[in-house]
């Protein structure tokens, strides 16, 4: 198996040991007659920051939906194989799709809040997960989810605003704070930053870093200096196949396979 | 005599000048790849043709418009003086419709010889005139091809003139269905301005009694004439209500249907029907009304042991609500359509169900052009005439009740308007006041409509 789950791969000196968090075996999809993903399999440990690299269309967008079943709202899209968090299958029949979705967020690539205040934006998801007895609570998760995700001091005194009006990167981390307002185990981002200017971008970045501490978190990112900078461990994505998984700092110095030293090196892609 | 002829004329003479302008432009071609000219051979072609064809066809538009009136100075012009000084313009258009009687050999007693020999002089003025136009039309065709044929050279830039041209036709053509719609309000406007010459606006706008009928002989019984208009007006928006309640609800839920959870197989079915609904004449949904519904819910109520006016406000409305259902679901079905596929993906991203996302995102976020949508059927119900001309009653009823009968506004006007009328009564008059009235409603309500659809637009394209 190309993706070796390499167990020598240590985390860093000073992290505790690794707990798995997501594991995908044998994953293969199709999109009508196509098929877009082969076989994958990788682990992603607890409190880690994962990255998934490789050129458009290898696939690494389309593993990230299958992991909170964002492909189940297409219809010709068909997956196999197994899928699990905290060891459970999450496309057992027996799993509500409503309750893993809470357990697993998602950001996009395009800030996309919803035209309301602010508040209702973030309130939105405790709301209809009933997170919050009363009002009071509901304040309290807004403020602590907005503070989360860097934005509290930006917008306190105007929580009535829309939240369109905001700036794009000030879009994007109510975004982020959106979705852990509902305190989600792993939070999945599809280039969070790819619409986003430079400062904004590095704003989002130490947000990341920060999240880590509480969340389990996988990247999709086109761009490679991002995936240095924020993640733990790398995945490095080619026509649907994971190629190579590897702790950043060795996949961007020395990776195992021809092909990751390829791209990274920009050959191709 | 015909002169339509002047029409293939025109298009022929355009023809030929198209050809020649075509030709003169190939035959200044020098051979390179641009061929030494400003454009290409056919726009030079193009030019000639406009040129020849526009002028003319427009001043034989305007011929048709004035050749009448110029052959009606000509005949008073031909008869003694006397007999034209000092005449009212009523006494004018009956000498001149007496004049063309004669000409055809219609007369009454024994017309004066004056006008006989004005009529018999009429064929001639007639041809006079008539010829006149076709020649003038004819040869400024001519001048305009011969013209731009001539101007025609290496450098003469014939694209810009002919998209100047053209410009200027479109701005045109907008600018005549504006101009209609202004010319359709000032009228409006001065007929309204001689109704309220004799009934005072306080009175029109405020007044609750509404009896038009004026007494014609003085020994007449009734009809003292009383021009209070608001229970028209209230008539009028509780049909609309009820309109709308029937047409807001069904309508939303199946926008929200098609929109939403249909399979391809159900929409491809439902939204052609849903199309061929809004397609049916208003006076159908009238028999509808009268013939089906109105009966049926009589009974309904009867059997409910409640009392209902064969021309309830419920029956009129019911039925227009269902003439708007496919109105406003195909607004909301392209409000809806129109959120983008992210906010859906964001509220099923955080755990929402479909009816969450539907209730809280989607509907929030589509509402200003479902609302927009929900104006433009409410201007709509107010100005619909065929379905309550057939079923709402005539008799103007301050009542919120929708099982009682009332009257709306259109009604009225058509009441007003049909069998003999003379323009210079109250009574009919009093049509215009109404007319005016609803054309600023349903104008307002148009632009408001107009205005939140437009502020939707922005927001997300």
């Amino acid at each position: 198996m190309v993706a070796t789950q390499a167990a020598s791969a240590s985390p860093a000196p000073h992290s505790p040991p690794a707990t798995t968090k997501v594991s995908a075996r044998k994953v293969n999809l199709w999109y009508g007659e196509k098929q877009a993903l082969f076989d994958v399999e990788l682990d992603v440990y607890e409190n880690e920051v994962t990255a998934f690299i490789g050129p458009s269309g290898c696939g690494k967008s389309t593993f990230l939906r299958c992991l909170n079943r964002m492909n189940d709202t297409i219809a010709i899209c068909r997956i196999q194989g197994d899928i699990r968090l905290d060891g459970q299958d999450i496309y057992d029949k027996g799993i509500d799709v409503v309750q893993l979705r809470a357990r697993v967020g998602m950001v996009f690539q395009k800030p996309n809040p919803f035209p309301k205040s602010i508040y209702d934006n973030v309130a939105y998801g405790p709301r209809i997960h009933g997170l919050a007895a009363n009002k009071a609570e509901l304040d309290e998760i807004v403020e602590t989810s907005l503070r989360g995700a860097a934005l509290w001091n930006e917008v306190a005194d105007r929580l009535d605003q829309p939240g369109l009006g905001l700036s794009g990167g000030q879009q994007q981390r109510l975004c982020i704070a959106r979705a852990i307002a509902v305190s989600p185990e792993v939070i999945l981002m599809d280039e969070p930053c790819s619409a986003l200017d430079p400062i904004a971008t590095a704003h989002v970045e130490e947000l990341i870093e920060e999240l880590r501490d509480r969340y389990t978190i996988i990247i999709v990112t086109h761009n490679m200096q991002q995936a240095a900078r924020v993640s733990q461990r790398t995945a490095f994505f080619h026509l649907g196949k994971l190629i190579e998984l590897s702790p950043t700092d060795r996949i961007f110095t020395s990776p195992e396979h021809q092909m990751t030293q390829d791209y990274i090196t920009g050959r191709f892609g | 005599m015909s002169q339509t002829f002047i029409i293939p004329f025109l298009l022929l003479l355009a023809a030929i000048g198209y050809w020649l302008g075509r030709q003169r432009a190939l035959a200044l071609h020098d051979g390179t790849a641009s061929g030494g000219l400003a454009t290409l051979p056919q726009y030079y072609g193009y030019y000639v043709a406009l040129i020849a064809g526009l002028p003319a066809f427009v001043l034989f538009i305007a011929g048709l418009l004035f050749q009448g009136s110029i052959i009606d100075s000509l005949l008073l012009g031909s008869l003694p003086s006397e007999m034209t000084t000092d005449i009212t313009s009523a006494e004018r258009n009956l000498l001149l419709s007496s004049i063309r009687n004669a000409a055809q050999g219609t007369t009454f007693g024994t017309p004066e010889p004056a006008i006989l020999a004005a009529a018999e002089s009429l064929n001639t003025y007639r041809l006079i005139v008539n010829g006149a136009v076709v020649a003038l039309v004819m040869a400024l065709a001519i001048a305009g091809l011969t013209w731009a044929r001539g101007r025609i050279a290496p450098k003469f830039r014939a694209r810009h003139r002919v998209e100047a041209i053209i410009f200027g036709l479109m701005v045109l053509c907008s600018l005549i269905a504006i101009l209609t719609t202004l010319g359709i309000l000032v009228s409006l406007v001065f007929e309204s301005l001689r109704f309220f010459a004799r009934v005072p606006v306080t009175e029109f706008l405020f007044g609750t009694k509404w009896d038009p009928q004026i007494a014609i002989r003085a020994d007449q019984v009734g009809g003292s004439g009383a021009f209070g208009a608001v229970p028209i007006f209230w008539g009028t928006i509780v049909v609309s209500l009820c309109a709308m309640c029937v047409a807001v609800p069904v309508g939303l839920l199946a926008a929200i249907y098609t929109a939403e959870y249909a399979t391809p197989l159900a929409w491809g079915t439902i939204k052609p029907i849903l199309e061929v609904l809004a397609g049916i004449p208003t006076i159908v949904y009238g028999f509808f009304a009268v013939i089906t519904v109105s009966p049926f819910l009589r009974d309904l109520a009867a059997s409910l042991g409640i009392e209902m006016a064969p021309t309830a406000a419920i029956v009129a409305g019911g039925v227009m609500g269902i003439m708007l259902i496919p109105f406003i679901s195909s607004f909301a079905d392209d409000a809806l359509n129109a959120v983008p596929r992210s906010l859906r993906d964001g509220a099923a991203a955080l755990g929402a169900t479909k009816s969450e996302t539907i209730r809280q995102v989607l509907l929030p976020a589509a509402l200003p052009g479902i609302m927009g949508g929900v104006l433009l059927a409410l201007s709509r119900a107010i100005g619909e005439t065929m379905i309550v001309v057939m079923a709402a009653g005539l008799t103007a009823n301050l009542t919120l009740n929708p099982l009682e009968g009332v009257t709306t506004t259109t009604v009225q006007i058509v009441a007003l308007l049909t069998g003999d009328t003379e323009f210079d009564s109250p009574k009919t008059l009093a049509a215009f006041g109404l007319g005016l009235v609803l054309f600023t409603a349903t104008l307002l309500l148009n632009i408001l409509a107009l205005g939140i659809v437009k502020k939707y637009r922005e927001q997300y394209d």
